[in-house]
């Protein structure tokens, strides 16, 4: 039937009985929205596919892969040291924290214990990191969503951090501060001045985040009750980070594997109630607070003096001064890098607590200088695997917090 | 003197359980193929064993091995605080094993990137596709020990690069 007839059999009504015509009825379907990969909001580059009902998400399903660097091959064509700048482009806005929980996990398969002091410098830095990163998530969140003055604030403070980091390794964000078995320099005397500085300067500063938002209508509009994942769901998911605490399960590798110098501080770990936006938003202020106090707390326990690298010399690195002056040094540094130690054949998995959630690094070892398979546990990606479950029945507005929510960098999902 | 949590898996599942080995305070516990989900679920369901939280699911090539490959799965306990790796081997020719999405729905993820990397399927997967590589990607599997480690393609097609190999 050619489209002119199928019109007019249609609406062709019997004089005779106008009642008994009928009137074509509206076509309902699904919607498919493709959602990225371009997207301001995907934090890298993400697409997610969207069924739609209205405007109501009925099944997401991620497609990801874009940045797709193949991190974990690459392992295996390079010595364990050489490893270190690659986790760095993990999670590229929080290298630190990457290049930590690396280190942790072939520290873990030599059984190389880290001086003292190299601990707290560790430990002080992650958190520093970790301050970067809820800053860093939080103005992007409140940015997605339509509040953007915070991003100004957060942004100004985390520069000053950005800056510190420049002073301490000569990189703002792909750091490599770490080193197996210790850290690559001490802090100067300017260095330690300027934290002190920032922990005086930074809590009035979050108050001040926290002004833009806790009264916000939009805000919490778009926050409160968005995204709910219950406890026993998030952890059957395998969620980790402020994600799962914000359904109100206590799970912080930083209390329950005790690494660093966390076992010496005395700090809280912030859990939520409702498993919504909100509380994982509560969480990761909180968790700024937090920081403070535990880098307070390891600038005044921290010993005045010490190494700061593990004198292991068949896997840890020379100083560097000597590797300049001293020719054993030199030979070590250039032996170490190039065909790598002979680690023992066996396997180990390391978590570590990550700004986002457990950043974990499984690492297969049949001898020899480099790794004959590294798996890395990256949360974002497995936030991800959730996200079909935790967006279903919301707006497709609602799709972004979810993204902002998790704290997902592709880079990290991707690998 | 084996682990406790080893010892319960060994007395519940006689046949199925291979060997324990703890390094470095990882308990790695293998078992045979047919018995992997039903050692899951009891890892899972057991009061005394808890394992309700899923880590990371992984796999590594041993091409020389007559059972080539080697599914990963590692789980931790958000109350009993204790971990464990569960590990089952799998031969090339019958590249299956059991999907456990149905214990752990985060293994979804898992279990696609371990098929996407290393060419292992999963039995009773809902959607078991391809997750990092493109859809119609046809080059193999990339992370196997025989696919090639480094540059494939224009590169090979500069003579003095093969020559020196």
């Amino acid at each position: 039937m050619k489209l002119e007839d199928q019109r007019t059999t249609v609406y062709k009504v019997d004089p005779e009985h106008p009642e008994s015509a009928t009137l074509p009825t509206l076509r309902t379907e699904e919607l498919l929205l493709n959602m990225g990969p371009q997207h301001p909001s995907t934090h890298g580059v993400l697409k997610v596919v969207l069924e739609l009902e209205g405007e109501r998400l009925v099944k997401s399903t991620p497609v990801m892969g874009f940045l797709h660097r193949g991190v974990e091959k690459l392992a295996e064509d390079g010595t364990y040291h050489q490893f270190i700048p690659h986790t760095d482009r993990l999670d590229y806005v929080c290298a630190m924290y990457n290049n930590f929980a690396y280190c942790r996990a072939v520290e873990k398969l030599m059984n190389v214990t880290v001086p003292e002091r190299a601990e707290y410098l560790r430990t002080i830095v992650a958190e520093v990191q970790r301050i970067i990163g809820h800053q860093f998530w939080l103005g992007t969140q409140a940015l997605d969503i339509g509040a953007m003055t915070v991003f100004f604030y957060t942004f100004r403070d985390r520069e000053i951090l950005l800056d510190w980091f420049d002073e301490l390794c000569g990189a703002r964000l792909t750091t490599s501060w770490y080193r197996i078995g210790g850290v690559e320099r001490d802090f100067t005397p300017s260095l330690l001045s300027k934290l002190r500085a920032f922990l005086d300067y930074f809590p009035p500063k979050i108050d001040e985040y926290v002004v833009f938002l806790e009264k916000n209508r939009i805000w919490l509009a778009r926050t409160k009750g968005v995204a709910v994942i219950s406890a026993e769901d998030a952890v059957n998911f395998g969620l980790s980070g402020p994600t799962l605490r914000g359904s109100g399960v206590d799970y912080d590798l930083r209390k329950y594997e005790a690494y660093g110098a966390y076992p010496k501080c005395e700090f809280s770990v912030p859990v939520g109630k409702n498993g919504d936006t909100y509380d994982r938003y509560w969480i990761r202020v909180q968790e700024m607070y937090e920081s403070v106090k535990i880098i307070r707390q390891c600038l005044e326990q921290m010993p005045a003096e010490g190494s700061i690298m593990a004198d292991v010399p068949s896997v840890t690195l020379p100083p560097k001064e000597r590797v300049f002056t001293n020719l054993d040094s030199m030979i070590q540094q250039f032996k170490l890098f190039s065909q790598g130690f002979d680690a023992p054949p066996g396997e180990i998995y390391c978590g570590t607590e990550a700004h986002k959630g457990e950043l974990g690094f499984y690492i297969v070892s049949t001898g020899g200088g480099k790794p004959y398979r590294l798996k890395i546990r990256a949360p974002s990606f497995i936030h991800m695997g959730a996200f079909d479950f935790m967006s279903r029945g919301y707006m497709i507005a609602d799709a972004v917090t979810i993204f902002g929510t998790y704290d997902i960098v592709m880079g990290e999902c991707d690998r | 003197m084996m682990h406790p949590i080893a010892e319960r898996i060994q007395a519940e599942f006689p046949e199925g359980f291979v060997k324990a080995v703890e390094w470095r305070g990882d308990l790695a516990v293998t078992v045979s193929r047919p018995a992997l989900h039903s050692v899951a679920q009891f890892l899972h369901d057991d009061p005394r064993m808890d394992f309700d939280y899923i880590v990371h699911v992984s796999s590594v090539d041993w091409p020389d091995d007559e059972e080539r490959f080697e599914v990963v799965w590692e789980f931790s306990s958000i109350r009993k605080r204790h971990r464990i790796r569960l590990k089952t081997r799998v031969p090339e020719s019958d590249c299956v094993v059991d999907s456990l999405t149905d214990i752990w729905k985060g293994a979804n993820f898992m279990e696609r990137e371990v098929y996407d990397m290393m060419g292992i399927r999963f039995r009773n997967h809902p959607d078991l596709r391809r997750i990092l590589m493109p859809d119609d990607y046809d080059e193999g599997y990339p992370l196997r020990k025989d696919f090639p480690l480094r540059g494939k393609g224009w590169r090979d097609t500069f003579e003095f690069l093969n020559e020196r190999a």
